[in-house]
């Protein structure tokens, strides 16, 4: 018997999520973030090498709220795919794969991260 | 591709309250995931007020309580109630375990249960497994010899040889793992999912089995394999405490370790 009419039971409405489902998509996330900011890091040395009245206006987007958020978003997100990227090389040699293991690490990379993106704008301001 | 929302015939829509607390002060709410394939309608989530006083101190017992005196027409699969045949596989409390080791008193609040994630559904708590099963027979699991057993005696193994097969042969194929996977929920039609990977992976440390090479083949595979982005879920939520997502990670370097 078939029924073509079946429901698809629900899924990420209904999953609860464990942190190290969070570091997975933060990763896909912020490597998605990180290949839009390469377009700011090439106007940023493009308007550098146009003289310095074009860069004055790359200055003032910079310094403006908004773009010491994105700046500050960018920054964090490069820091943490850094970090996630070396847990995925441990784990690609076959290591840190039981359940404490992996959420402690899936902590140790969200905390780091947060921790390295706090220490780069201390020494950068 | 990802679907993230549900399709429009899968929504739920809000179902029956169900009182049957007989006045005990000792209740717990259960809202279950119920469909009825004969009415046409979306489904629905009921939620059972269930006695705890005259009720075991499993999630299973409030099923099968539920079932006998409050409701008959709910349905959900279960056979020896002691976590070794994997029939009764759900999604309890936000993740994916058999609901007659899942204990009652565990669950904070109400005790949602949903059927395994992101599959077809045949009735209520009842999922479609036939894909699953038929990814399970693609990995063919059996053993592949080229020599023939010694004529006296059976194929003898080491201690340290049966070691390396005892925790992945332990998977009781209940499904807990490859449908709380967020890879096989978008890509199950072409991965094969933690627990075929697993299965796979018994096979290719079992030191009697002389197809390795070409069950590294079948494996090498963008999709078939390589999905599996160590989301971790499947070791997260195995209720059988197994290691699908290392087995994978041990495979993937089988393959790696053979090119290089």
């Amino acid at each position: 018997m078939t029924n073509h009419d079946r429901p698809l039971s629900p899924h990420l409405s209904v999953y609860r999520w464990p942190v190290t489902m969070v570091t997975s998509i933060l990763h896909r996330a912020t490597g998605i973030a990180m290949a839009v900011g390469f377009f700011v890091l090439v106007a940023w040395l493009f308007d550098a090498a146009s003289g310095p009245e074009v860069y004055a206006v790359f200055l003032g987007a910079a310094n403006s709220l908004i773009g010491k958020l994105l700046l500050i978003g960018w920054s964090w997100a490069f820091f943490y795919h850094l970090s996630n990227g070396i847990r995925h090389l441990v784990w690609d040699s076959g290591r840190g794969f039981e359940k404490s293991q992996a959420t402690f690490s899936a902590w140790f990379v969200i905390i780091g991260s947060l921790v390295l993106t706090a220490a780069f704008w201390g020494i950068a301001l | 591709m990802a679907e993230f929302r549900l399709p429009k015939n899968s929504r739920i829509k809000k179902g029956k309250h169900f009182d049957a607390a007989n006045g005990s002060s000792n209740t717990k709410t259960f809202a279950v995931y119920r469909w009825d394939p004969s009415t046409g309608e979306n489904p629905r989530v009921d939620t059972y007020e269930v006695d705890m006083d005259n009720c075991g101190p499993m999630v299973l017992d409030a099923l099968i309580k539920i079932k006998n005196e409050i409701d008959p027409t709910l349905t959900f699969r279960r056979s020896c109630r002691e976590g070794i045949c994997g029939s009764c596989a759900m999604n309890i409390d936000g993740g994916n375990t058999l609901a007659c080791t899942r204990d009652i008193k565990d669950v904070r609040g109400d005790v949602k249960i949903y059927p395994l994630p992101h599959m077809n559904v045949v009735k209520d708590l009842v999922p479609d497994l036939t894909n699953f099963y038929a990814q399970y027979a693609s990995i063919k699991p059996w053993l592949q010899s080229r020599t023939p057993p010694p004529p006296d005696r059976e194929r003898l193994q080491s201690k340290e040889d049966q070691e390396l097969i005892n925790e992945p042969s332990a998977c009781i194929l209940c499904a807990c793992c490859s449908t709380s996977c967020p890879s096989y929920w978008w890509n199950s039609d072409r991965y094969l999912g933690p627990a075929a990977l697993l299965a796979a992976y018994r096979w290719l440390v079992d030191t009697r089995d002389d197809a390795t090479g070409e069950r590294l083949d079948e494996l090498e595979d963008p999709f078939r394999l390589y999905r599996c982005h160590t989301i971790m879920n499947c070791t997260q939520t195995c209720p059988k405490g197994l290691n699908p997502a290392q087995a994978i990670a041990e495979t993937k370097k089988m393959l790696a370790e053979r090119k290089y």
